[in-house]
């Protein structure tokens, strides 16, 4: 390699680790105003020892404790606990859930802390994971009967 | 070591060298993708949670994978366009640049219309989905940069700068899901551990992942051709080429 073109690629190796090095830096102070959401435990124990605020708006994603949803027969409100690995947070919301939600599945709640661990949510959306599998299989493997999300979700 | 690539640095060869590639990259992209396709939204089976509407994973993976390969290319492209001084590297750069920022769309685009039916929402600011966009409006911006200088080696220096810095978003886009908590799940196929997904769903996605790829591949020599002619019209070789094709239409 003659020495000039050695010298540009240095140069852009040079400039290329100064900005991977910036960035890197960046992200990582940044790193909890990029998180989409709040654990249940964040709420509840702090994270990095900021409690939320009561008031403060706020998103929490966690999955759906099985057995505590319960539905307004009256209205669409509906509450249910959410839980990560520590204490459960309840979410209160009005509305019409997506189609993927159902007990132990992950959601993610926008809405305001009403007191410690109570949360007002004005919207709810449903987090699902990586796997992907025929209905069958999923009986055979996670004991999950499969539930068309066309047709209702009581989770059961 | 890299000797034998230096011929491709001069137009004429890199643009035979297009010529001789484009059917091979052409006719098998476009069967994979039709057979990937119809396998995969036709005949694969329902998922368990999703039925149906997971189908759309065979055009969303696919796009959104190679939306970074192509990024990742382009700047490749740039950096050899950069530090060796090709031409022809400036104009694969450029020839790839249009494609990946359609490719990168369409990852967004079926992402936002999966993202309806089964999270409840079109858009949310989460990392993964952020990032991508940002891949969008870097593709834009080497674009817009390319587009902005009259002399095109000149363009080719500013846009090469800009694809090279913007390399750096990708890894941000690929580990986003695993460094924040975000709504968009893990990583299904594009990970060192076993695929999470069930093997008559996986076939027809690595089909239709091969299909986009080698399209991508055959448009991106078909563009390049057509820059270089653009860029060496004045000449001898390109005159004769232009009179070659013109005598064939025409001869008697």
């Amino acid at each position: 390699m003659n020495p000039r073109r050695q010298k540009r690629l240095v140069a852009v190796g040079g400039i290329g680790l100064l900005i991977v090095g910036a960035i890197t830096l960046m992200l990582f102070a940044l790193t909890d105003n990029i998180d989409l959401f709040y654990t249940p435990s964040e709420i509840v124990e702090g994270k990095e020892g900021v409690k939320p605020t009561v008031g403060q708006r706020l998103r929490i994603g966690g999955m759906v404790v099985p057995g505590t949803v319960s539905r307004d027969s009256e209205s669409l409100a509906v509450s249910f606990n959410l839980i990560d690995t520590g204490p459960q947070v309840t979410v209160r919301y009005a509305g019409i859930l997506p189609d993927l939600f159902r007990e132990g599945q992950g959601i993610v709640a926008t809405g305001v802390l009403l007191e410690s661990g109570v949360i007002e949510a004005e919207e709810v959306l449903a987090k699902h994971d990586e796997e992907y599998m025929p209905p069958e299989l999923a009986e055979k493997m996670k004991g999950i009967k499969h539930v068309n999300p066309n047709q209702g979700n009581t989770g059961s | 070591m890299w000797k034998w690539l230096h011929p491709y640095a001069k137009p004429e060869r890199a643009y035979q060298l297009c010529v001789t590639l484009q059917p091979y990259f052409l006719w098998p992209g476009i069967l994979c993708l039709v057979a990937g396709s119809i396998w995969g939204l036709a005949f694969a089976p329902q998922d368990y949670q999703q039925g149906d509407s997971f189908r759309i994973i065979y055009i969303h993976v696919p796009s959104a994978i190679l939306s970074m390969s192509t990024y990742v290319a382009m700047a490749v492209a740039a950096l050899v366009g950069t530090v060796w001084q090709w031409r022809t590297a400036f104009m694969a750069m450029i020839a790839m640049a249009p494609i990946g920022a359609v490719v990168t769309f369409i990852a967004l685009f079926t992402g936002a219309a999966w993202g309806k039916p089964m999270w409840g929402t079109w858009w949310v600011w989460d990392a993964r989905l952020t990032s991508e966009l940002i891949l969008l409006f870097l593709y834009l911006g080497v674009i817009a940069l390319y587009g902005a200088f009259e002399d095109k080696q000149q363009a080719g220096k500013a846009a090469g700068v800009m694809a090279l810095v913007g390399v750096v978003n990708v890894p941000i886009i690929h580990y986003s899901v695993e460094w924040w908590n975000t709504l968009h799940q893990g990583a299904t196929i594009s990970k060192f551990d076993k695929p999470s997904i069930a093997p008559e769903m996986l076939w027809p996605l690595l089909i239709a992942l091969v299909g986009l790829a080698l399209f991508i591949a055959a448009v991106t020599v078909m563009r390049m051709k057509n820059e270089i002619i653009r860029r060496e019209y004045h000449r001898p070789w390109v005159k004769d080429l232009a009179a070659r094709a013109l005598g064939g239409d025409h001869a008697v």
